[in-house]
């Protein structure tokens, strides 16, 4: 069950600060609770993890595939890591051992990519992950999230700290746009319909949320019913939502800060194709490679405001004829 | 038992581990027979007596752990395993077969007794260091034995993993790299030299020593040396013969992975047996001495 605010504001506390903050209530609780960092545990927010519990935390280096080969052998020894970097070097980089070490072996690993997209702003193209849930998402049984805000970002944590496999969670690490409530609690796998609405179905996750929220109001004065859906799991994704949404909206549009090829909107495009092909039109990064800049230069150079949503959500109505 | 005994004893084990790993090749007819046949000197020390293990309680979280990160030898550990108890000798006939529970690389959730998964170079280390981790942690008194190829220590993860072990003191991990002086496209001298092995983990800040990879009994002192050593991780480099003591095998180049002729197999596996009644019947005539 979750509830959305009326209004949306940012979150003065910093999505890593919220990270940190879940990790240690959970270590507190659970021993077998590890955190291991490459070098970036001042700009994962975990200073104050490593502080608290410095036999359980694990700065491994410049060294991310060491990092993740060490989590999967600390939980074959029945630990719980949660490993962290940068989205484009804890997914790109480490592909192969997230793919064999980690999940062929069936390990218990929760790896943390943050920055995702335009939000690595000024460390530019290098490290600007659009690509980190593509690289991920054909490892097979691997679960993939971008959590949405702060709220959402602890109530996964906790529940990643019980559940068994591979997750890999894309962390904005600075400020987001509080979407949900306090209380509020999420299914992983099941997206969230934000909004109800009747003539296309906005599909989005991360800061694209909030920029569908934007679209959809926008949409409204134009006598445009928009459904918003927050899909946050882009693996396993949620086909029977994304039937019913076809069956109600008849056209779909996905909204995403990463890479159309192999992102939400293929995920979203290659569901609805096997149980209800409808029109698609998809907002996100066309092919390209990052660069430096603001977010909100970068937010318009890649066409990820609210406004391109509103476009395509006009485009793909025009089609379904 | 006299350390002389003892040696006789490994012998008699590795030749054994060496018959049935032929015995389990032959039933496919290819395989990685260079680094399995290099290898079973040391698995016979390690499940001769060093590692500590319960074929009737394979998950016993106390147990040692060994990483094959070489999981191309996976053979030669599944004889191992077998003669050691762990399940009986027609599961072997399951190797390479579809659906079966002993693929060419070692997969621990399909087979008996193997500790970790491997099969992408390099990643042996990490877990291994992974292991040996998460028991200090837990205060288990266990040891963790990681066996790397040489031609393995080309991949960068190997030497992310040295240097996190030793910063992190990691003296319950004992590492073997099988120096066998080939890899699968020739000498590793000709495709990327390694140099000296020895040398390389010493700088890494390792305890590092260098043995006859075929004499169990030297591997069995070498083990204990590096148990002695504290504060350190411990590197075994074995001086090894790629394909040693398969007669198809030990004198050409490029025996990697091969196929071979039934007759060729026959011949090895006939030439191993009589290697293991010479080694069985020196012990015994050993035990008789005393």
């Amino acid at each position: 069950m979750f509830t959305i605010h009326e209004a949306f504001e940012k979150n003065p506390k910093m999505m890593r600060e919220t990270y940190c903050d879940t990790l240690i209530e959970l270590a507190l609780e659970n021993e077998n609770i590890i955190a291991l960092d490459a070098d970036l545990v001042s700009s994962s927010g975990m200073k104050p993890f490593f502080q608290r519990f410095p036999d359980r935390a694990f700065n491994c280096g410049v060294a991310e595939a060491n990092m993740i080969g060490i989590a999967a052998g600390l939980s074959a020894m029945g630990k719980i890591p949660f490993a962290h970097t940068f989205g484009c070097f804890a997914s790109r980089r480490v592909c192969d051992q997230i793919m064999i070490s980690a999940a062929y072996a069936k390990q218990n690993v929760r790896i943390v990519g943050t920055d995702p997209g335009v939000t690595a702003a000024y460390n530019g193209g290098t490290h600007m992950p659009f690509e980190d849930m593509g690289v991920l998402r054909s490892i097979p049984e691997i679960i993939l999230l971008e959590p949405t805000d702060n709220v959402m970002l602890a109530d996964l944590l906790k529940q990643l700290a019980e559940l068994k496999g591979v997750y890999y969670i894309r962390m904005a690490r600075k400020n987001a746009v509080s979407i949900y409530q306090e209380g509020s609690n999420f299914h992983i796998g099941r997206g969230n319909t934000l909004i109800d609405g009747n003539d296309v179905t906005i599909f989005s996750s991360g800061i694209m949320v909030h920029e569908a929220l934007k679209a959809a109001a926008i949409l409204q004065t134009d006598k445009i019913s928009a459904r918003v859906v927050d899909m946050f799991t882009w693996k396993p994704i949620d086909t029977e939502l994304i039937d019913n949404c076809a069956r109600i909206t008849g056209a779909f549009v996905t909204a995403e800060n990463h890479n159309i090829i192999g992102g939400l909107g293929s995920a979203v495009a290659e569901a609805a194709a096997l149980v209800r092909p409808v029109p698609i039109e998809m907002v996100g990064i066309k092919d390209r490679f990052g660069q430096v800049g603001t977010e909100d230069f970068l937010r318009t150079e890649y066409e990820l405001t609210a406004s391109d949503i509103v476009a395509a959500a006009k485009r793909v109505t025009d089609r379904k004829g | 038992m006299s350390k002389n005994n003892e040696t006789q004893d490994l012998r008699v084990v590795a030749e054994g581990i060496r018959l049935v790993t032929l015995q389990t090749l032959a039933n496919i007819g290819f395989g990685h027979v260079g680094g399995a046949m290099s290898i079973v000197e040391t698995l016979a020390a390690l499940y001769g007596g060093e590692l500590r293990s319960d074929p009737h309680n394979p998950q016993w979280r106390e147990r040692d752990r060994l990483v094959m990160s070489k999981g191309h030898a996976g053979p030669a550990l599944y004889a191992t395993l077998c003669l050691r108890g762990f399940y009986p000798k027609e599961v072997l006939l399951e190797l390479n077969q579809g659906g079966g529970s002993l693929p060419s690389h070692c997969d621990m959730n399909k087979t008996i007794g193997i500790d970790m998964t491997t099969g992408s170079l390099g990643q042996g280390m990490s877990t291994a260091i992974g292991l040996a981790l998460g028991a200090r942690l837990d205060n288990i008194d266990n040891y963790t034995y990681l066996i790397l190829g040489d031609g393995e220590c080309n991949e960068g993860q190997v030497w992310e993993g040295a240097m996190f072990a030793a910063h992190h003191k990691l003296d319950k991990l004992i590492t073997f790299i099988d120096w066998n002086k080939q890899q699968l496209d020739g000498f590793t001298n000709d495709i990327l030299d390694i140099g000296d092995i020895a040398e390389k983990f010493k700088a890494f800040g390792w305890h590092s020593q260098t043995v006859d990879g075929h004499d169990p009994g030297r591997i069995k002192a070498a083990i204990t040396d590096a148990k002695r050593y504290k504060d350190a991780p411990s590197a075994i480099i074995l001086d090894t013969i790629k394909g040693y003591g398969c007669n198809f095998a030990e004198a050409i180049a490029g025996n990697h992975h091969m196929n071979f002729t039934k007759e060729q197999i026959d011949s090895a596996i006939e030439d191993a047996s009589q290697k293991l009644e010479y080694v069985r019947e020196l012990a015994q005539h050993k035990k008789g001495d005393k």
